[in-house]
C-alpha cells in the first residue's frame, strides 16, 4: 500500500447530506468481480444523464475541478451499503479524500482500508469549506487536522491505528495474521 | 455497579486481543456469511498470498443478489435467465467456494435465499455469537441477541484468512419501546417511526440495544425486521436479548446445538437476558401504541410519515430534491398517490409470516389493473412453505408474479428493476434514488400497505381492506 502523509489539492464540493452509496456507485456496476476501472461509474446517475450524456453542472464533469482530489460533502457521507467498491470508485475517478461533518461507519472502515481518506471536521470550518469551493488546502494525517487557505486548521479525529497504517503503508491483514498464536490459543480456550 | 449492555456481554466474551490507545481489539468472529457480490475480491487476496479460510465451517455461504429470480437450477438456465456480468459473478462464487472447500447453498439448493433469511432459517445464529457478512443489513442477526454487523470487502478477506476482525469497540444506545401496535401496525411501521425519530446518521458509531415490552411481544420475524433496518439509522448494528421466545424459534433447527449442547447452550444464553440496569450512552424512548402505518415519501428512510399525515412542504432544500425526485406533492398525504408496482420481498420483509400477511388481504382480491405486483420469498424453503400453504395460489389468482428467492428488486442488480418514473411500494429497506432501478421511485411500506397499494392502485391505508 501507498504511503499517505499530506493529501494537498483544491477542493470540489457536493453540498448534499446524507449522499448514499447507491449515489456514489449504483449496484448494477456490482456485478464486477475486480476492483478496477470503477471510476467511471462514480455518481453515474448524477452525473450522466438518462442518455448516458454528461451533466455539464455535475462537480466531477466541470472542467475547474479536473485534477481535485479532495471532496467537501454534506453530513452523514457514504451512508447505506458495505459495498467496498464505493472507495474503489471515488479512488479510481481521480478523488483520494472527503471531508464531511459525519462520515457513515461501514463507508469509514471501507475507506481507510484503500488509502480514501475519511475527514470528519467540525461544523465551522467545514461551512467554510463548502462557501468556498477550490479552496487549496492540505490534509495533514500526522497533526490530523485540515490546514485552510485562512485561520486556523480543522482538527479532526482518526483512528490510531488506522492513521498508522495509512502512513506506513500497512496492510492490516498482514498485521492480523500475525496475531495467529493469540486466535489459535483463544480458539483453544474455548473449545 | 451498573450491568452490562449486551453488547458489552457479547463483545468481551470474543475479544482474542483487547483494544489499546494503538490498536483495535482482535475480535473473534463465530458466523461469517457470505454471497456473491462482496467476496471475489477478497478470495482474490486469499489466492494472491497462498492463504486458505481457517475456518471453513464458520463460514455460510450462499447466492441472492445477482442471482435470477426466474427458475435457473444449473449453469446452463442461468445463463439463458441471467444478465452477463451476473451470472459471470454467480459462476465466480461457485468457483471460489470449490476451490477454498466452502459448501455452497447454489442454485439448486433447496437452502439458498436471501443471505440474512437462510442464516437464522437453518438456526445459524445463536444468541451471543459474533456475525459478520459484507453486507449492511447483517444487523438483522442482532434480533437473537447476536453482535451482527456489516462488512467491506477487505474485511471479508480479513476473517476468511484469520476469522478475526480489527475492531474498536462501539458506543451503546438503547432504543426503549412502549406501548402495543395497533391492527395493522406492524414491526416495519415501527422500525420506520425509530428512524424518522433518529434520523439516518443518528446511529453513527452505536450499537442499538431494542427494549420493552413492546420489543418482547414481538415474534422473532418482526424482531429481524426491526434489526435489520437499525443500518437505516445509521447504526452499526441492532440488537435484542434473547429470551424465551428466541429459544423457542432456534430449538431443532438444523444447525442449532441438539441435545446435551442446547442444554448447555440455553444456560449460556440466559445470561445474556435483559435484567434491567445497564448504562447506556444515550437512550430513546418510542411509543408504539399511537403509530399509524408509515410510508416513506423521499430518498431516505428517515424521510417517512404515517399514512394519513401530509408531508412537509417545501422550504429545506433536501427535502425539496427528494420529493421533486418523487414526484410527490408538498403538504399532502401520499394515501391516494398512484402506484405502478409493488414489491414484496427483501430481507427486511420476505419471511413466511410476511407473505402470511400480505396473503391474507389479497385472498379473493386482484390486484389493480395498472399494477404489477412481484413476489419474491426470502429463500427457497419459505417459498416451499408458502406452497404448502397455499399462498402461491393467492398471489397468482389475484394476478400478482410469484418467484425464486433472492434480492430481487430490492437493488435491481439481477435484471428484477422498477423503470424510471414508476412508483414502486416496497418492502424493502432502501428508498435511495435508483436503489430499484435509475429513475425508480420507491415508498417503503409494511407488506400490509404494500398489498393494499397492490389491490387499490394507490398508496393505501391497509386497515380499510382488514377484516374487523
Ligand atoms: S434483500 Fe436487499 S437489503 Fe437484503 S441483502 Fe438483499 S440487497 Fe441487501
Amino acid at each position: 500500500m501507498e504511503k499517505i502523509t499530506r493529501i494537498a489539492s483544491r477542493t470540489m464540493v457536493l453540498d448534499i447530506d446524507n449522499i448514499d452509496t447507491d449515489q456514489i456507485i449504483p449496484a448494477r456496476f456490482l456485478t464486477t468481480t475486480g476492483r478496477e476501472g470503477l471510476g467511471e461509474a462514480a455518481f453515474h446517475d448524477w452525473r450522466y444523464n438518462a442518455e448516458g450524456q454528461p451533466n455539464p453542472n455535475f462537480m466531477l464533469n466541470r472542467k475547474e475541478n479536473e485534477g481535485r482530489a479532495i471532496l467537501v460533502a454534506g453530513d452523514n457521507f457514504g451512508c447505506g451499503s458495505s459495498r467496498e467498491h464505493a472507495p474503489w470508485a471515488l479512488l479510481d475517478s481521480g478523488l483520494r479524500a472527503v471531508i464531511s461533518t459525519r462520515i457513515a461507519d461501514i463507508f469509514r472502515s471501507n475507506s481507510l482500508k484503500n488509502g480514501f481518506v475519511p475527514v470528519v471536521i467540525d461544523a465551522r470550518p467545514h461551512r467554510w469549506l463548502v462557501s468556498n469551493p477550490g479552496a487549496e488546502v492540505v490534509i495533514d494525517l500526522e497533526n490530523a487536522c485540515v490546514e485552510l487557505p485562512e485561520g486556523p486548521a480543522a482538527p479532526f479525529e482518526i483512528e490510531r491505528f488506522a492513521r498508522y497504517c495509512l502512513m506506513n503503508g500497512v496492510d492490516q491483514l498482514g498485521y492480523l495474521i500475525q496475531q495467529e498464536e493469540r486466535i489459535g490459543a483463544w480458539e483453544q480456550r474455548r473449545a | 455497579m451498573p450491568r452490562q449492555t449486551l453488547l458489552a456481554k457479547v463483545w468481551d466474551a470474543h475479544e482474542v486481543a483487547p483494544e489499546t490507545p494503538d490498536t483495535p481489539a482482535v475480535l473473534y468472529i463465530d458466523l461469517h456469511l457470505i454471497h456473491e457480490v462482496t467476496t471475489p475480491q477478497a478470495f482474490d487476496v486469499l489466492r494472491e498470498r497462498g492463504l486458505p479460510v481457517r475456518r471453513p465451517q464458520r463460514t455460510l455461504a450462499t447466492m441472492d443478489h445477482s442471482t435470477p429470480t426466474e427458475p435457473a437450477a444449473t449453469l446452463e438456465e442461468l445463463d439463458k435467465v441471467a444478465l452477463p456480468a451476473a451470472a459471470g459473478q454467480v459462476r465466480a462464487m461457485i468457483r471460489n467456494c470449490r476451490e477454498f472447500g466452502l459448501e455452497l447453498r447454489g442454485l439448486d439448493s433447496p437452502e439458498r435465499g436471501i443471505v440474512h433469511v437462510v442464516g437464522p432459517e437453518l438456526g445459524a445464529t445463536w444468541p451471543g455469537h459474533t456475525v459478520v457478512c459484507g453486507d449492511s443489513h447483517t444487523s438483522t442477526h442482532g434480533a437473537f441477541g447476536a453482535l451482527a454487523f456489516g462488512i467491506g470487502t477487505t474485511e471479508v478477506g480479513h476473517v476468511l484468512a484469520t476469522q478475526c476482525l480489527l475492531q474498536r469497540r462501539p458506543g451503546a444506545m438503547a432504543v426503549n419501546v412502549s406501548g402495543r401496535l395497533g391492527p395493522g401496525v406492524t414491526a416495519k411501521d415501527l422500525v420506520l417511526a425509530i428512524i424518522r425519530r433518529m434520523g439516518v446518521g443518528g446511529g453513527t458509531g452505536r450499537v442499538l440495544q431494542y427494549r420493552g415490552e413492546t420489543i418482547r411481544a414481538l415474534t422473532m420475524e418482526q424482531r429481524m425486521t426491526v434489526c435489520n433496518m437499525s443500518i437505516e439509522a445509521g447504526a452499526r448494528a441492532g440488537m435484542i436479548a434473547p429470551d424465551d421466545t428466541t429459544y423457542e424459534w432456534l430449538n431443532g433447527r438444523p444447525m442449532a446445538p441438539q441435545g446435551a449442547d442446547w442444554d448447555a447452550a440455553l444456560n449460556r444464553w440466559r445470561d445474556l437476558e435483559d435484567a434491567g440496569g445497564a448504562e447506556f450512552e444515550r437512550e430513546v424512548d418510542i411509543d408504539a401504541g399511537s403509530l399509524r402505518p408509515m410510508v416513506t415519501y423521499g430518498t431516505n428512510p428517515g424521510m417517512s410519515a404515517q399514512i394519513d399525515e401530509p408531508v412537509p412542504s417545501s422550504g429545506n432544500p433536501a427535502v425539496d430534491k427528494a420529493l421533486a425526485y418523487m414526484g410527490v406533492e408538498p403538504g399532502k398525504p401520499l394515501l391516494g398517490r398512484g402506484v405502478d408496482i409493488v414489491f414484496l420481498g427483501s430481507c427486511t420483509n420476505s419471511r413466511i409470516s410476511d407473505l402470511r400477511a400480505a396473503a391474507g388481504l389479497m385472498r379473493g382480491r386482484r390486484v389493480a389493473d395498472n399494477v404489477r405486483m412481484l413476489v419474491v420469498p426470502g429463500s427457497q424453503q419459505v417459498k416451499r412453505e408458502a406452497e404448502a400453504e397455499g399462498l402461491d395460489k393467492v398471489f397468482l389468482a389475484a394476478g400478482a408474479q410469484w418467484r425464486e428467492s433472492g434480492c430481487s428488486m430490492c437493488l435491481g442488480m439481477n435484471g428484477d428493476t422498477v423503470p424510471a418514473g414508476s412508483l414502486c411500494v416496497s418492502t424493502s429497506n432502501r428508498n435511495f434514488e435508483g436503489r430499484q432501478g435509475p429513475g425508480a421511485r420507491t415508498v417503503l411500506a409494511s407488506p400490509l400497505t404494500a398489498a393494499a397499494a397492490a389491490i387499490r392502485g394507490a398508496v393505501a391505508d391497509p386497515r380499510e381492506l382488514m377484516n374487523p
